[in-house]
């Protein structure tokens, strides 16, 4: 299947330099304000719960940083099954630097999930089901980054991470049910259930800030990264020369 | 809310404040670092096209 040529010149290198230098500055405010907003109504607004008292305003960093480890691994394999299938450079960066967020964001939900399991649960760490695929996620994460770096042509080191990432899809599933299919210290879902969502409105605001916040957090972080990368990666093309250099060798106006 | 009750967050304020604390810590290493390095790779690169200009150069002169 060929993709349209409008998809290629769309996903350019110079293009896409270009395109996510402008609409950082966006994504970063949306980010602070969601942010802010979020932590407003995560502290100040939302009261404590009746169970767990304060403890469990954790969630409002935990429950976020969770779903982005699961959806930027969607990301990473989808790009990468996508450079892997249409050869789209852009594609590959897209994958080679969601990589070390989706990592840091995994670590985060496990940390997190760790200072919140101490006093709730009475224990730091159980290997159970969600703990565990949880952590293989980690591994998984590091064991692209480390794959990667092996390889020093950028295109094969590509294709065996797409190969790594897609094979690994099979975890987030795992990762979903986990605390349906075995017995678990791990509660079950309350925001996506079919339903209706087991979570107050109070709490529940503040927990889609924060979610929405991370994942402009998390498109900012990856465009920062791929801009330093594409340039790097296309230092043999005249443009990054112009870029680099400050000089306009075409005589193209800017 | 006082601002002490605030920061003692009920009693559990280690496992609050260290979950923000190392949230907030991982985050911004993950945000700047990237800064860095891009500002690395333009020193870099002005550093290798500055060569190629050079070793240009002195092919020419000696032609």
């Amino acid at each position: 299947m060929k993709l349209p040529a409008i998809v290629n010149k769309f996903a350019s290198p110079k293009n896409f330099y270009s395109m996510s230098g402008k609409m950082i500055p966006w994504f970063v405010w949306g980010f602070v304000l969601t942010l802010l907003a979020g932590l407003y109504y995560g502290f100040f607004v939302a009261p404590p719960d009746y169970q767990q008292g304060e403890s469990y305003r954790i969630m409002f960093v935990h429950v976020p940083a969770a779903w982005m480890s699961m959806f930027i691994y969607m990301v990473m394999a989808t790009s990468g099954a996508i450079g892997l299938i249409w050869r789209i450079k852009t594609a590959d960066l897209m994958a080679s630097v969601s990589a070390p967020i989706g990592a840091v964001f995994t670590l985060i939900a496990l940390a997190t999930g760790s200072l919140w399991g101490k006093p709730m649960w009475g224990t730091y760490w159980v290997w159970d089901a969600r703990l565990t695929s949880e952590l293989i996620l980690l591994f998984l994460y590091l064991g692209f980054i480390a794959l990667q770096a092996s390889i020093e042509d950028p295109r094969n080191a590509a294709r065996a991470g797409a190969v790594l990432a897609i094979v690994g899809v099979v975890n987030i599933p795992i990762i979903h049910y986990s605390v349906e299919w075995w017995s678990t210290l791990h509660q079950g879902a309350t925001v996506s259930k079919m339903d209706k969502p087991s979570i107050h409105i109070s709490m529940l605001i503040p927990l889609l800030l924060m979610a929405v916040s991370f994942k402009l957090y998390y498109v900012s972080s990856a465009l920062m990264r791929a801009r330093g990368e594409i340039l790097r990666r296309e230092q043999n093309s005249r443009w990054v020369k112009e870029i680099v250099t400050g000089e306009n060798i075409t005589g193209e106006a800017k | 809310m006082t601002v002490s009750e605030f920061f003692h967050m009920g009693g559990y304020a280690f496992y609050v404040w260290s979950s923000y604390g190392l949230a907030t810590v991982l985050l911004i290493w993950t945000f700047f670092s990237p800064m860095l390095s891009k500002k690395n790779i333009i020193k870099e690169l002005r550093i290798k096209y500055r060569q190629q200009e050079r070793q240009a150069q002195e092919s020419q002169n000696q032609e």
